[in-house]
């Protein structure tokens, strides 16, 4: 049989990995038939809202429910003595604290939940919530977690003995009251003999400032109590769906079976998404207690104010070189304000997340990191916004350290972290602080990217412009940001990296129908990021299906198998292997069937792109097509029916994603507004599976860099009031502020990935906040600029300048 | 308890009439009332523009207006501007330039871009950023929502010149 269609054709037709097929999502999206938790509707479902604390710190003196309970409409008022009965007045966090569902004596942050109010519409709910009564009285206020390590003012009364002595918490032992854990990392003696005795040393305080991934889509949930079957069903926006109904039944004590949780179409997460919140766990009890379905959906002030705030970190650097600008020593320590409870989202391990990645992408042989963290009256949370753990943090400190470094040694800051990155031969290679860096080729992607925006040429009409800006001919300034990135991600190797005691690994699940089309179920979570097309395109390349015949399912415990979900760029790293993985075993399955069929020894045939063929006999195959029916109508001697495959990958490292980005930015001096002229984003993630999705995800997470860098804050004054509640206060970029992006990029596929991709969703975020940063910090530099702290909104830029003198 | 009043739409080109309190807004009318939900809730401050709906032909922001407000109006909401079977060219163009991800912004930012590409048929990338800026969308950088209201209008004007 002569096969009229090409080899090349028939790869096209599979729309495998590396083309940029297009997303199968969209049709339900633009056609505004997406299925987001509050558009899910049950019969009979009412509405539950909560009453919040206006005070930052305050003991609860009274709660009066009786008025509320009159209100038209309002079913039932839940507070924490309602809950205390079934053990759910507190719950546990992620980060091994616990924290309260229901305000129990106290609340420790402005916006706390105190009482639950169930009505059967949302306007009754929230006259329910006027009616309440809660008489409060107000305790002193700790916003600066350095006066909470000294103040006599203790927020967790729960965590002091009777005797007044401190117990240790989660992390080890506590300095004080207010204190959660000291964690380090690294050599502290040797690194402080190597920065005592260096040529140069560079010192910074930095505050990366508090603020909030903030999705467009707030969090909320479904809780459907079924008392005759005794099953729940919870539809939520969670970003580990299997996560989370683990704990609904180690909290609830219902059984693991009986409990159904869902998170249907998510309208972003960027980490907001990770944590267990008050408002499910009351919709739970709510809904066993009226036996109706009750909905509870977040509004945007209760999500800025109380779900998963990212960031806090206080960071006090000390980096030494030789006089030709070798590195040799790093030290770091971070005050971490982590808010009235510790639900930061981070593996058990790691009470800091990966901060311990700060030494970035240098060779930096001696390193110590150590970070405290503190109770202070805030908002819980401390996700990571659109990052590994913690690593826009890390990443943050060690590119500002280079620049502070630069200004030091009089150097070129390109020039400095040319002659300190680590060389492409010295991979694996495994830093002062621990983490084996699984790959990477940092020279050829710096060279590349400073060679696109003619580096040099940029460095000349930035001199030119300080000329005209002292000659009075331009109000304007002109900074170049630079930053060079190592992102780490890809949670986790199940030896270290586990949350809640459940190993980071993920999963994948296969089944191929008799006329060669497929489902494949995964153990993770799509917020946008594609997961339908792209894990597709993996199984297509892998099994020789097109991905057009494959479908993607996620978000069902009921029929997905467990995995930890997404967030922390982890789906490509460790769905995506599980993905490749069970594809290959449907592929070894596959072989023998082939042989059978073409009545050759199992060795004897070879995969290639859609089908099996003999091996020197091209002519001779048979198409998975083909294979898929056979497996299901014909008795093959030792061959079990049916073709599915399940895998569970436990990746043997993290991978190690990085890039190379450079803005150019123009300051007007007179009125602080930065105007972005050029970004230019070079990155490396390894494999590519569809390169379309890749630069949307590039895009998204510079813009949300630049928010960062540039404006979005969460702040609170000195009475623990949030001042940036509303979309008013916190800022979300329009299409007005913001550039078009240049995307570039290198492949250095992960050596121990089976093809080879890292991730990708969060490098932009992590590599973009820094440059964005290190761009309006550049243009003050020949001023005497060394470091000024984000956000670099207009008044803080004009500030700047100003304190430099640039005012005249 | 004031009064109910008395309130009829026509949405998506169907009369509605139901009574409703006067502090009934209309993106809950839409939602809760009337099961349309392509308008999402992004804020109900009028700042993010995920509910943004069409009411005579013009742009609103639908968690801002009471029902009662739109009395006796016409409404269209994603929902009126395309389906399976005449998709609108901007639907289409969402999709081939990867205009959005999580689809959350989407419903709102394609109704806006509708009467945008009205009032403007051939509108420069300024002019869309600034026409756009009622909508927020927070992850794909509005790089390929740009790309695709462009593509969408290249499309209609060039089926606008072979119909005429
Ligand atoms: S929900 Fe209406 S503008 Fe945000
Ligand atoms: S696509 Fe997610 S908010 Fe726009």
């Amino acid at each position: 049989m002569k096969d009229e269609v090409t080899r090349e054709e028939r790869v096209d037709n599979l729309k495998g990995m590396g083309c940029s097929r297009k997303r199968v999502e969209d049709a339900r999206f633009t056609q505004g038939k997406g299925n987001y938790v509050d558009d899910v509707k049950l019969d009979g479902m009412i509405f539950g809202d909560f009453v919040r604390s206006p005070y930052a710190h305050a003991r609860i003196k009274s709660i009066d429910t009786a008025a509320a309970l009159e209100v038209p409409g309002v079913l039932a008022v839940l507070t924490a003595a309602d809950l205390e009965p079934l053990g759910l007045h507190w719950m546990p966090t992620l980060a091994g604290d616990k924290q309260m569902v229901l305000a129990d004596g106290k609340v420790l942050f402005q916006g706390q939940e105190v009482a639950f109010v169930v009505a059967e519409d949302r306007y009754a709910a929230a006259d329910g919530i006027e009616a309440v009564e809660v008489e409060y009285e107000e305790l002193p206020v700790l916003v600066d977690p350095f006066e909470a390590l000294k103040s006599d003012v203790v927020l967790r009364e729960d965590l002091v003995a009777e005797d007044g002595s401190i117990p240790d918490g989660a992390h080890g032992p506590r300095k004080h009251a207010n204190h959660i854990f000291t964690w380090e990392a690294g050599d502290k003696d040797p690194t402080e003999e190597v920065i005592a005795n260096a040529d140069i040393v560079a010192e910074e305080e930095m505050y990366y400032h508090r603020t909030h991934p903030c999705p467009l889509e707030t969090c909320g949930c479904v809780a459907s109590m079924d008392k005759v079957n005794g099953k729940l069903t919870l539809w939520g926006t969670f970003q580990a769906p299997h996560a989370i109904r683990t704990i609904v039944s180690l909290i609830s004590g219902l059984e693991e079976h009986n409990i159904r949780v869902i998170s249907p179409d998510i309208g972003g997460g960027f980490g907001n998404k990770v944590g267990a919140y008050p408002g499910y766990v009351c919709s739970v009890v709510a809904s066993i207690v009226t036996g109706k379905p009750v909905k509870w959906i977040e509004d945007r002030m209760d999500n800025l104010m109380t779900t998963a705030f990212a960031r806090d970190y206080w960071m006090k650097g000390k980096i030494s070189a030789t006089k030709e600008g070798k590195i040799t020593g790093l030290h770091c320590h971070v005050t971490a304000d982590h808010g009235g409870f510790d639900a930061c989202a981070d593996p058990t391990k790691f009470p800091a997340g990966f901060m311990n990645i700060c030494t970035g992408s240098y060779d930096i042989p001696t390193a110590y990191l150590e970070v405290d963290g503190v109770y202070t009256n805030k908002a819980p949370g401390g996700v990571s916004y659109r990052c590994s753990f913690r690593v826009t943090e890390a990443v943050y400190f060690i590119e500002r350290m280079i620049e502070v470094l630069a200004i030091k040694l009089d150097m070129d800051a390109a020039e400095l972290r040319r002659i300190n990155f680590i060389k492409k031969e010295q991979f694996p290679y495994t830093a002062a602080l621990g983490w084996e860096y699984d790959s990477g080729d940092y020279h050829t992607a710096w060279d590349k990217a400073l060679k696109a925006v003619d580096y040099e040429g940029l460095r000349a009409e930035q001199a030119q412009r300080v000329e005209d800006f002292k000659a009075g001919k331009t109000r304007k300034l002109m900074g170049i940001g630079l930053s060079f990135f190592t992102e780490i991600v890809g949670a986790g190797p199940v030896k270290n990296c586990d949350i809640l005691g459940l190993g980071m690994f993920d999963s994948c699940e296969i089944r191929i129908h008799p006329t060669g089309s497929a489902i494949a179920r995964l153990g993770t979570i799509s917020q946008g990021q594609g997961h339908a097309t792209t894990f597709a395109q993996i199984l297509a390349s892998e099994i020789g299906l097109p991905a057009d015949s494959i479908t993607i399912e996620e978000g069902d415990t009921d029929t997905a198998p467990y995995g930890l979900g997404t967030y922390g760029s982890r789906s490509t790293p460790v769905a995506g292997a599980a993905t490749a993985m069970a594809g290959r075993k449907i592929r070894a399955k596959a072989q023998m069937i082939a042989a059978y069929l073409l009545e050759v020894h199992d060795n004897d045939v070879e995969f290639d792109v859609d089908r099996f063929v003999v091996k020197g006999a091209p002519e001779k195959f048979k198409t998975m097509k083909e294979i898929a029916f056979a497996a299901y109508n014909q008795a093959i001697p030792g061959i079990e029916p049916g073709l599915e495959a399940v895998s569970y990958y436990d990746p043997p490292n993290m991978t190690y994603p990085f890039g190379a980005y450079v803005c150019v930015m123009d300051i007007d001096v007179d009125t602080g507004v930065p105007e972005i002229r050029r970004f230019y984003a070079l990155d490396d993630c390894g494999t590519r599976i569809n390169p379309m999705i890749i630069e949307g995800q590039v895009h998204g997470g510079l813009t949300e860099a630049l928010a960062v860098a540039l404006g979005q804050e969460i702040a609170y004054d000195d009475m623990g009031n949030c001042k940036t509640g509303t979309l008013m206060d916190f800022f979300l970029p329009t299409a007005w502020e913001v550039p078009n992006y240049e995307t570039d990029y290198t492949v250095t596929p992960s050596p121990h990935h089976p093809i080879g991709a890292k991730g990708v969703g969060e490098s932009p975020h992590v590599g973009g906040v820094p440059c964005f940063s290190n761009a309006v910090q550049d243009a003050f530099r020949p001023f005497g600029n060394t470091h000024t702290n984000m956000p670099h909104d207009h008044w803080r830029i004009w500030k700047a300048a100003n304190e430099l003198g640039l005012h005249g | 308890m004031p009064k109910k009043m008395h309130i009829k739409l026509n949405v998506n080109g169907k009369d509605e009439e139901f009574l409703a309190e006067p502090r009934e807004l209309l993106i809950y009318t839409l939602r809760e009332r009337l099961n349309i939900t392509g308008p999402h809730i992004g804020c109900e401050t009028s700042h993010c523009g995920a509910c943004t709906v069409t009411i005579d032909g013009k742009s609103v922001k639908a968690c801002t207006i009471f029902a009662a407000q739109a009395d006796g109006k016409e409404v269209t909401t994603i929902e009126g501007i395309g389906g399976p079977d005449d998709l609108h060219p901007l639907q289409n163009a969402f999709k081939e330039h990867h205009g959005l991800q999580c689809g959350y912004c989407t419903p709102g930012m394609i109704t806006r871009a509708t009467k945008l590409l009205e009032e403007n048929p051939n509108p420069t990338e300024e002019e869309i950023r600034f026409g756009m800026a009622g909508n927020i969308c927070r992850c794909t950088g509005y790089q390929n929502i740009v790309k695709s209201i462009q593509a969408a209008a290249t499309e209609m004007n060039a089926a606008k010149e072979a119909a005429e």
